[in-house]
Order: structure tokens, then sequence, then C-alpha cells
């Protein structure tokens, strides 16, 4: 019993280093966050910071629309990717794995940067374009650059946690389907799909959440003229418009629209397996 | 039991050169209760997918009724499949696991229930129809695995080794239930299974196979009391195999000694296998035995004692309610009856046979 004491005692201070680290680095700034938001440029309380949101309408209203158009265009084509990957052989499926890995271990700002120099108004494809005679196309400073950067980025992360949960589906379960009179559309949409249901509200988690609040795409892709909530917080506390007050209200609104999908989304998938949490 | 319902004509299967089914014929009769013996790799789990049309023989017909099936998908058979680990619907409760085939046939509701209602009864599963399977005993899944292949009255029940996964007790008692059930549905039952003894409980028809080919196709009785080869004689049941030579009909003679047995067609002075059955021996007064020997083991068994015996060229094994105590020598006694002579299969020869011999 004794043993059993102090064994405990001893996982329980292995724990320290990291309850102090989320006390500081996370725990900490969102209090600093909340407090900023609920207060003004001279220390006093106010809903200011609340009140003013009406104006970036327009900023919310692109960035959910964006996120959202892309979640679903990565939930369409990696779908079926996945589909397919989860089918082939050992020797494939580590091939294809490690393709759409690569991207990800090269810096993200380059990655973003490529896709500059490729959609630019003198870029590659306007080159390749001229070079047959036909007329050039502007797609740099486009919603939809910005939302093709979105899709480039964050593709991955939609199709390796569908996979890895299609890859654990038993094939005798699918064998017993076509056992009972399932055709194989019926077998997707009555087995496969359901069973893999966990996997796609990962996915979409882990697309949309990054995708409504980045920047970086936004900045480079959409040339300031698409502005996002990123962009919108991002100029509070860096850029010309200095008033971190009214960012972290900004981030805060955000974090509760991120919570409240993120919750309708477990709503969905309720069920012994809960989807993966961020 | 009569009418011919399933049969395989020259079915060969075979995998980049290895041949799995080595063409085999069999034929099933409606409404019996067929069983696939063998040792794991004998080809007995691809013979049921072959019916089962999870597989395309590599050459041979399949035929269903008469008619060739080889091309017809699982889906379109009249045929439904238990699979050896359960392979349930983990995202559905149990009622909605009968009901699958039955809502993919796009019954009406009320009939949905209703033979849900009666499957889960007759697995004694009745009120388990909100539960999840994950939630289920091993045998409680089994069980609705059962039910959600008879809800839909295929006329044939494929089950590949479902009792494998249950601890001995259950898998007796599911023995019994499983062989109810065919009964009271009056549907054929094609199983496969390597345990020899659930084989002999159940089955009307017992098919044991090796290596790719059927050895033997004979009711329980036959299998056991007349097997063709010694492979077939040490898979059901244990045996005592020993290599002798026949003198003429109804005459073998083996360690050294004549012994009268009842098989004839034999050439004269060719060598056979003899099979004996441990509780055929007769231990008796050393004066009195055809053969003699030393007891060198004995363990008890529940039901019976089972010894091993030394003679000067062969270790007997004899189970007998009547033990004798190690070390004691022993006489034993075969009448005509117990001796059973075999061709020498040399393809099949059971493992430990050649020690047997030595």
């Amino acid at each position: 019993m004794k043993q059993h004491g102090s064994t405990f005692k001893g996982r329980h201070f292995f724990t320290i280093p990291y309850v102090v680290w989320m006390a500081i680095f996370v725990v900490a700034p969102l209090i600093l966050v909340v407090v900023y938001a609920f207060t003004s440029k001279s220390g006093q309380l106010t809903l200011d910071n609340f009140t003013r949101m009406g104006s970036f309408w327009a900023v919310f209203t692109r960035s959910i629309l964006l996120a959202l158009i892309a979640t679903i265009i990565c939930l369409l084509v990696g779908y079926p990717l996945a589909c397919a990957l989860a089918r082939e052989g050992p020797r494939l499926q580590r091939i294809f794995l490690m393709l759409i890995m690569l991207p990800m271990w090269m810096n993200f700002l380059l990655r973003t940067y490529a896709w500059m120099t490729i959609l630019e108004n003198t870029g590659l494809i306007n080159s390749i374009l001229s070079l047959l005679g036909l007329p050039n196309i502007s797609i740099i400073n486009t919603q939809g650059a910005v939302v093709l950067g979105m899709i480039y980025n964050y593709l991955p992360f939609m199709v390796l946690p569908i996979y890895s949960v299609l890859v654990k589906i038993d094939s005798s379960v699918i064998e017993a389907a076509q056992d009972l009179g399932a055709n194989s559309y019926q077998v997707f949409l009555k087995i496969i799909l359901p069973l893999s249901l966990p996997g796609v509200l990962s996915g979409i988690t882990m697309v949309f959440v990054p995708s409504v609040s980045t920047f970086v795409i936004s900045r480079l892709l959409g040339g300031g003229k698409n502005m996002l909530l990123g962009d919108l917080i991002e100029m509070q506390f860096l850029g010309s418009a200095y008033n971190p007050h009214l960012g972290s209200a900004i981030s805060l609104i955000m974090m509760i629209i991120i919570v409240v999908c993120m919750m309708v989304m477990n709503r969905f998938g309720e069920g012994e397996e809960q989807a993966v949490i961020l | 039991m009569s009418k011919e319902l399933i049969r395989l004509v020259n079915c060969t299967m075979a995998y980049d050169n290895e041949t799995v089914l080595n063409s085999i014929n069999l034929c099933v009769k409606d409404k019996e209760f067929l069983t696939l013996l063998g040792p794991s790799g004998c080809g007995k789990t691809t013979t049921l997918r072959i019916i089962g049309g999870f597989q395309k023989p590599t050459s041979g017909d399949v035929l269903f009724g008469g008619v060739r099936i080889n091309d017809v998908p699982p889906h379109k058979r009249k045929i439904n499949t238990v699979f050896q680990k359960y392979a349930l619907f983990t995202h559905m409760n149990v009622f909605e696991n009968v009901a699958f085939g039955l809502r993919i046939a796009k019954r009406p509701e009320k009939e949905i229930r209703e033979r849900v209602s009666q499957a889960l009864a007759l697995v004694a599963l009745k009120g388990f129809e909100k539960r999840s399977p994950s939630s289920l005993s091993g045998g409680q899944q089994q069980r609705v695995a059962i039910a959600r292949a008879i809800v839909n009255r295929p006329q044939v029940l494929l089950l590949d080794e479902p009792l494998g996964a249950l601890d001995l007790k259950l898998r007796k008692e599911m023995q019994h239930e499983l062989k109810q059930i065919q009964q009271q549905v009056g549907i054929t039952f094609i199983y496969v299974t390597h345990d020899q003894e659930e084989a002999l409980t159940m089955s009307d028809t017992i098919v044991v196979m090796n290596q790719g080919n059927i050895l033997q196709i004979g009711t329980p009785t036959e299998i056991y009391n007349e097997p063709k080869n010694a492979f077939v004689a040490d898979f059901i049941g244990e045996s005592n195999i020993i290599r002798g030579k026949m003198i003429r009909d109804k005459l073998v003679r083996f360690s050294n000694c004549d012994f009268e047995c009842l098989d004839t067609g034999f050439a004269p002075n060719e060598d056979v296998d003899v099979v004996v059955r441990p509780e055929d021996v007769k231990i008796v007064e050393p004066s009195l035995g055809q053969l003699k020997g030393v007891v060198t083991s004995i363990i008890f068994k529940g039901v019976h004692y089972e010894m091993l015996v030394d003679t000067e060229d062969f270790q007997w094994m004899i189970h007998s309610t009547i033990p004798a105590p190690e070390g004691r020598e022993i006489g034993m006694l075969l009448t005509p009856d117990d001796i059973h002579i075999m061709h020498i299969d040399k393809d099949n020869m059971p493992e430990g046979a050649e020690e047997a011999e030595e």
C-alpha cells in the first residue's frame, strides 16, 4: 500500500513540468486575451470591442465561407483518394503516403511562395498560356487563389485520418454485407461510409480550423484584397491598425465559432467512436 | 434429404503455381449438414469461399440446382455465410445487424420486425435488439451472426469455423444448438472445421480434406469406422497405425503375428497400413494376449485411461476404463472387427505415421 502510494506520488511529480508549461503558455495567455478583450486602451472595463464587431461582418463571413469551400473540396478530393489508397498493396500505400506527406516537410511559407510564382500574372501558368498563344488569366489575388492555397496546404490533414480509419475496416465485414445481398454501392453507403465517419469528422476539423484562422495564405495569395480573420487579427497586433484590445475580442469570437463548429461535428459523430479532436 | 443442391465439378484453385484445390468433385444434398474437415491449409475454407462466391475457381464449375453459378457475385446467391470472426457491423445495434439483409431486399417494415424477432428468438437472443455488438460476449456475437444469416431464409448456410473463438464448454453447447437450428429451419449447412469431434457430433456427411484433395466422403459412422486411408484414420479420432503385410484375404501379418481380419481385395503379400483404434484393444493376462507389452505411461482422461504400451516393435496407445499400472506387462487381444486394413497412401501420410512404423 505504501509502495503504491509512493509510486503514485512519483508519477504525479512527472506531470509538473507540463502543468507549469500549460499554465505559462496556455492558460495565462488565454486569460490575458479575455482581459484585453473586455478592456479599453485606458484600462477600463468595456464592451466596446465587441460592439464594433459588426463592421467586420464581411471579413467573418468571407473567412468562414472560404474555409468551408476549402474543406468541402478537400473532402471531395480526399475521400476517394483515401479509399483508393486503402485498397492498394502495402508497398504502394507506403509510397503514396510518403508523397502525400512530403510537402508537409517543407516550410509552409516556402510552399505558399512557390504557389505565388506559379499563379502570378507573369507566373508559370500564364507563361505557358502565352507560349501556347492563349490569353492570360489572372488567378493571383483572387478568392480562388486563397482557396487553392488552403486546399494544397491542408489536404493531407483530410486524407490521413480518413485513410487510417478505412484501412482498419475488416474485409470480412465488407464480405458479410455482400453476402447479405448488398451491391457495391450499398456496401459503400451502409457500411464503409458510416464506419469511416470518425475519420471524416476529424479530417473536417483538421482542415476547417486552420483554414478559418490562416493569414499567410490570404496575405500571399489573396493580395490584401481578400482579408480574412487571421489578417484582421494580425493587423491589430502587428500592423497599422494597432489595437490589441480589438484583436483579442476578434480572437475570442473566432474561438467561440470554432468550438461551436466542433461541438456540432461531434454531435454528428455521436457513437462509440469519438472523432479525434485537434 | 435426397435432392442435389450444389455440385462442384473438377474445381481447381491455384495461386502462382501453388495448387490450393486439386480438381475436387463434391455434391451437397438439400437440407443436409455437410462438414468440410481437415487440417489448416487443406483447402476447406477455399472450397467454402468458392461456394459463397468470394473466390472464383481457376478451373471447374460450381453448379447450384444444376445451373452454373461461377460468375454470379455473392450478393446474388441464395447463400449466406457465418464468418469466422463474426464480422458484425459495429455501427449498428443487434436488431439492425439482423435486419440488414431484409432492408437491402426492401422488405416491408412489419415483416422485417417479425422476421428479426423470430430469428433472434431462434438463437435465444430475445431482448438484445438494442444492444451494440461490441457489448456482447463471443458466444452472443456468434449467435447474432447466425441470426443475421438465417433471417434471409437462404437455401444454404455456410459456416467458416464459427465456433473457433469460443471456449470449450460454450463450443459444445453451440454445437448442439447449431444442429437444432439446422433441423428447425431445414436448410443446408456447409460447415468448415478442423475439429474432428465437432464434425462427428453435428454432421450428416463429413468430407475429409488434405492438401487440396478430398480423401473421403461419408457419414460420421462410416468415416470413423471405415476410414479409407491412414490419414483419415489418424485425423478422425486417435489411431494406432502399424505397417503390415496382407498374407491373403482376411489374414494380415504385423508385429510377427498373424491376425484374422475382415478385409479383402488386396494383392497377396501387399504392404498395408493396419489401423487399430485405441479403444478397440482389449487388455488381458499376458499369457492370453496375441501381443505382449509393457505399460510405459498411464494418464487419466476422465471417461477412460490412456495408456502407452511398448511391444517389441511398436508403441501402442490404448484407451480403457480399467487401468494397468506403469511397468506391468500386459497382453493385448484384437478381434477381426478391430483391425482395419488400408492401402498405403504415400501422399497423405499422417504426421507421426512414419515414426510409428520404425
